[in-house]
């Protein structure tokens, strides 16, 4: 196909999605616990972003503490989307094929100021980038920071785990200590 | 009524069920060992948070695991084969269970005891070449496809040596029969037939490992290469079915290992399913310690491993083996 012929601009993914076969409230709630506590990211980078998520699977900040460092490669097995770095436009049309690919319960992190608005590529006449992920899939999670630190996503992945049973699982950190007395 | 049912057949029957619950329970336990000894080799402390006080160390990650892929949406893709694609992992589940039959676990403690029971599990671990054939071929994606090409060369290729070893060790005793090969051995580490067949426990470790997919051959889902290989389409419980089928399937081996060359249900002083049940466990903790620190063998040199080395090698085992019984 020739290049002026794609059809680079995809419109929003499809989102709908099969009802469970089991939905009896009881049923769901322990699921969802199950879900919040095996949340399996897609191996997925998109830009410097997917350092960060390197490290979030690594030694120091180690995912796995919460369930979540099996970082399927296939779409099909994994629940969470880490949106990580910029989308171009050549690149949204596989980014909504691979949300599109993933089984029912799905989950999406925007991470870093890319993928929520564009971030530093903003500009006026800009042609290659689209500005914020959540243009061509919905995102449950936004995580700021140009890139945000591990321990960030690791917050950005408590979020989800919150939407998901409604409770906040870890507790919050210590206030932050500066240097100077 | 009751008198009508053959007693063989109840036992069977028990036994199955036994069996099926000894394999989940397996599969749980290895999933959490997995996890862990990946996190000690990485210096991480691997799953330690999920669930509540009472369960520390996060012993409760496996069932969170396996309730979620239970949740999952079951996917067909579009253009798969979906009769085969959905026999696939049901396929390479079932053998794995029939193999546990005639495993003798301790001196009392065996479901079936027939004198081919070497020849019965050799000939339904080779099915799970099939159902993973059928997987990659059914679910319509190039990436399976590769997957389970590399899968039956593989599966053929290392074959022939197990085959060898295993007859080296049958000539050794005179029988097929799994009990009779495991009470031949004496209760001490020297009377084992490890150290009569050394260089056949070597080949049939290597043989072990690329018979059930680990690493380092763990070609068909070569996971940089091949997205997840054979079952890149499957989610839910497809996946967990081949998940559960290859811990299974590390366990026969393991008992396989255990039985032909550390003495089975033999020890000293404890009773002997305790023995047989650690020395599983040993081998299965090598099995996931090569897997985190080895790196993934090329394709070439998993075949030239066997086609060069361990098949000629298993040769002049298995000569030397039955000059010595001559002589």
């Amino acid at each position: 196909m020739a290049q002026e012929n794609q059809d680079l601009i995809r419109p929003f993914a499809d989102t709908a999605t099969d009802e469970p076969i089991i939905n009896q409230a009881p049923v769901q709630k322990i699921l969802n616990i199950c879900r919040a506590m095996s949340l399996w990211p897609m191996t997925f980078g998109l830009a410097c972003c997917a350092i960060e998520m390197m490290s979030f699977g690594m030694a120091r900040f180690d995912s796995a503490r919460f369930g979540a460092e099996v970082f399927r490669p296939s779409p099909r097995q994994s629940d969470l989307i880490i949106v990580a770095g910029t989308i171009s436009r050549k690149m949204a049309p596989l980014v909504v094929r691979l949300y599109e690919q993933t089984p029912a319960p799905k989950w999406v992190i925007a991470m870093g100021n890319c993928a929520i608005s564009g971030g530093p590529f903003v500009y006026k006449n800009q042609y290659g980038i689209v500005e914020g992920v959540d243009l061509i899939i919905p995102v449950d999670v936004y995580i700021p920071g140009c890139p945000p630190r591990p321990e960030g996503l690791l917050e950005g992945l408590f979020q989800v785990q919150k939407k998901l049973t409604g409770r906040r699982w870890w507790p919050l950190p210590e206030q932050a200590r500066t240097s100077d007395k | 009524m009751i008198e009508a049912i053959p007693t063989q057949f109840i036992i069977i029957f028990v036994g199955l069920l036994a069996v099926m619950a000894f394999v989940g329970l397996n599969a749980i336990v290895l999933v959490y060992l997995e996890r862990k000894v990946a996190g000690f080799i990485h210096r991480r402390p691997g799953p330690y948070e999920v669930g509540p006080p009472c369960f520390p160390h996060g012993i409760l990650q496996p069932f969170a695991d396996g309730l979620k892929l239970v949740g999952k949406q079951l996917f067909t893709p579009r253009g798969a084969d979906s009769i085969l694609f959905w026999l696939a992992p049901m396929i390479s589940i079932a053998p794995a269970i029939v193999c546990f039959i005639v495993i003798p676990f301790g001196p009392h403690l065996q479901i079936v005891n027939t004198n081919v029971g070497l020849v019965l599990i050799l000939a339904f671990t080779g099915i799970n070449v099939l159902a993973l054939c059928l997987a990659g071929w059914a679910s319509q994606n190039k990436y399976g496809l590769i997957g389970a090409a590399r899968d039956i060369s593989q599966g053929v290729a290392y074959e022939i040596p197990l085959l060898l070893v295993v007859l080296s060790v049958v000539f050794m005793t005179g029988t097929f029969n799994l009990f009779d090969i495991a009470d031949g051995q004496g209760a001490w580490p020297w009377q084992w037939y490890i150290f009569y067949q050394p260089l056949a426990f070597i080949i049939f470790f290597i043989c072990a490992l690329a018979e059930t997919n680990r690493n380092p051959f763990d070609l068909p889902e070569a996971e940089s290469e091949l997205t997840a290989g054979f079952h890149t389409e499957y989610s839910g419980m497809g996946f967990a079915c081949f998940f559960l089928a290859e811990y299974a399937y590390m366990v026969v081996a393991s008992c396989i290992i255990a039985i032909l060359f550390l003495g089975g249900f033999q020890g000293p002083v404890l009773p002997g399913g305790w023995w047989f049940l650690a020395k599983v466990y040993v081998l299965l903790l090598i099995m996931i310690w090569i897997r985190w620190t080895f790196p993934r063998v090329r394709f070439d040199q998993l075949l030239n491993i066997c086609w060069k080395w361990l098949i000629p090698l298993a040769v002049l085992n298995l000569l030397i083996t039955l000059a010595v019984i001559a002589i």
